[in-house]
């Protein structure tokens, strides 16, 4: 009896997961949607304690307090620039978890192992490992306590294969014979060292891809726990965040029109060709230049990147927004998939600084509007503006749909200096001339145009 | 153990639906909330939680048992953190209106 309640508890539960990413869908609906996923994950938890009659409730208390503990404050406090690592973070927790679990069940069936169940559960431990130390590498490097950029040396390719074919030889041992259990051991380390290699190889402008791969590897790793364990709850709501991952790392490529292989292979920003070196008079401009410009300019567009976040340049941003709203301009943003360091993070960082959601314009939809725009202003944002995404075929950039800045009758580009930017790629968008340069600390930059609008 | 009591092709079944739900329902998600769009998922997945209690229901031995309740643990991180993270970061998408002075 009590158990057929479950399983309909079970079923309310999934129903309420596949609710919330349907609310997901707008921003009206967004926040009911969050609201019936933690309903549906409290309603699964209370039924499983009861159904399975788990008897050490002391230690589950404790571990639940101990997750309390780390992530009520991680919630609350945590500046909203350190959403990507603290999303690469829950990615490495959440495979450690599954991971561990797939672990702690081949242990307790040895020796009455199916062979099916050996198959799912030895992928599932592979996933789960290799994302663990992939998310955690990955979560270090956007944190910058190792450095971002791409470890490639010789032979890279090379290494990866060998830990591979370790990696299969171990899961093909331990599936035709089960109770080979001192395979384990080594297919666990050797998945770890593999999800290591592969996101030490990708430097920080990779990041939204390599972030929803790992989304999608985390997602897929619990789809397969729910059929060793028998848990359809379990591969419902695996198998949603694997779309989710899957689908996000598929609008990232398409952003930068690149594959999955040349993401996690590539060592992008690593390779030798870096375009035709764009050459011509670089004109920069002062604040008092710059402000008389969009003092006159009746549509001003933003484009910002990961510059921008990097300077906190976003609540001053909205505030020069604001005063030329007044000054009776017509104000968008133009965001990029992949400006920034996961997909969305623009977005969530203006809309921290109070910009309201209908002012954020994605990049197919702004670029219509460039002709007709007087000025746009890059802001921290390098790669995504770069016209050589269309005009140079050696370019490492070709065919990547850009923000087409460089249509607008203006730009002015706020940047530190003439460095090229993250990956090294020569940008020629400095050069047109159309373009203005102004130098400096982004923030400051702005802060210096509002109190010439305050002033003036 | 407990013998699989659905059959394998049930649970393939199962998998395949989800998939093409899910895929059906993340390409509608507008691209502003593709960040809180992950971490959602993310604490959604973290239903793993579910899979690190039953396994601790029954522990054949202590490691079984430790990985089990570290596994909890490290899933329950995610599932208060995911949701609340997400919660925060919706509150912040406002529409253009009040915050505009005359």
């Amino acid at each position: 009896m009590i158990e057929s309640v479950v399983g309909y508890l079970y079923v309310a539960s999934a129903i309420l997961f596949v609710l919330a990413l349907k609310w997901m869908s707008e921003v009206k609906t967004a926040r009911r949607g969050n609201w019936a996923g933690s309903l549906g994950m409290l309603i699964a938890i209370a039924a499983t304690m009861i159904a399975f009659k788990v008897q050490r409730t002391d230690l589950v208390i404790i571990a639940i307090a101990v997750g309390s503990l780390i992530g009520v404050p991680l919630a609350l406090k945590l500046p909203m620039t350190a959403v990507p690592q603290r999303t690469a973070m829950s990615h490495a927790f959440g495979a450690l978890a599954v991971a561990l679990v797939g672990t702690a069940e081949y242990y307790q069936r040895i020796p009455q192992i199916s062979n099916f169940a050996m198959i799912v559960l030895t992928a599932e431990m592979i996933l789960g490992f290799l994302t663990f130390t992939g998310s955690t590498v990955a979560f270090l490097k956007l944190q910058e306590i190792i450095p971002g950029k791409p470890f490639i040396y010789r032979g890279r390719n090379f290494v990866i294969g060998a830990v591979v074919a370790v990696i299969a030889v171990m899961a093909a041992g331990l599936i035709i014979n089960p109770n080979n259990h001192f395979f384990l051991p080594v297919l666990i380390a050797a998945a770890l060292v593999f999800g290591l290699l592969l996101v030490m190889g990708i430097g920080g402008a990779d990041m939204p891809t390599v972030i929803a791969i790992l989304n999608a590897y985390a997602g897929l790793s619990a789809a397969a726990l729910g059929f060793v364990l028998d848990n359809q709850l379990l591969i419902v709501a695996g198998t949603l965040d694997g779309a989710s991952g899957f689908i996000l790392a598929i609008l990232m490529c398409k952003a930068m029109n690149r594959s999955f292989v040349n993401v996690l292979f590539g060592g992008f920003g690593a390779t030798a060709s870096k375009g035709v070196i764009a050459t011509g008079d670089v004109k920069p401009i002062n604040i008092e230049d710059v402000y008389l410009m969009l003092e006159a300019a009746s549509s001003v567009t933003f484009v910002p990147g990961y510059g921008m976040a990097v300077s906190q340049a976003q609540q001053v941003l909205r505030e020069l927004g604001e005063l030329l709203e007044k000054n009776g301009a017509e104000v968008l943003y133009g965001i990029h998939p992949v400006a920034g360091r996961m997909p969305g993070h623009m977005n969530v960082l203006l809309a921290e600084a109070n910009v309201p959601y209908d002012q954020l314009i994605e990049a197919e939809l702004i670029n219509p509007k460039m002709p007709t725009t007087d000025v746009c202003v890059v802001i921290g944002a390098n790669d995504v503006v770069n016209p050589a995404a269309k005009e140079d075929k050696t370019s490492p950039l070709w065919g990547m749909p850009i923000i087409e800045v460089d249509k607008s009758r203006t730009v002015i580009v706020l940047k530190r200096s003439m460095n090229p930017g993250f990956a090294g790629i020569e940008n020629p968008l400095f050069f047109k001339d159309n373009t203005r340069m102004l130098f400096g600390d982004a923030k400051a930059s702005i802060q210096a145009l509002i109190s010439e609008f305050r002033s003036g | 153990m407990h013998d699989n009591v659905v059959p394998v092709s049930i649970n393939l079944l199962i998998f395949l639906l989800s998939a093409f739900l899910g895929l059906g329902l993340i390409k509608k998600v507008s691209k502003l909330l593709h960040t809180p769009l992950m971490s959602l998922t993310n604490a959604i997945s973290s239903v793993s939680v579910v899979a690190a209690l039953i396994v601790m229901a029954e522990p054949k031995n202590i490691l079984i048992l430790t990985l089990a309740t570290i596994a909890v643990a490290l899933a329950a991180t995610n599932v208060i953190s995911g949701f609340m993270i997400t919660e925060r970061i919706l509150r912040m998408f406002k529409k253009d209106n009040g915050g505009k002075t005359k």
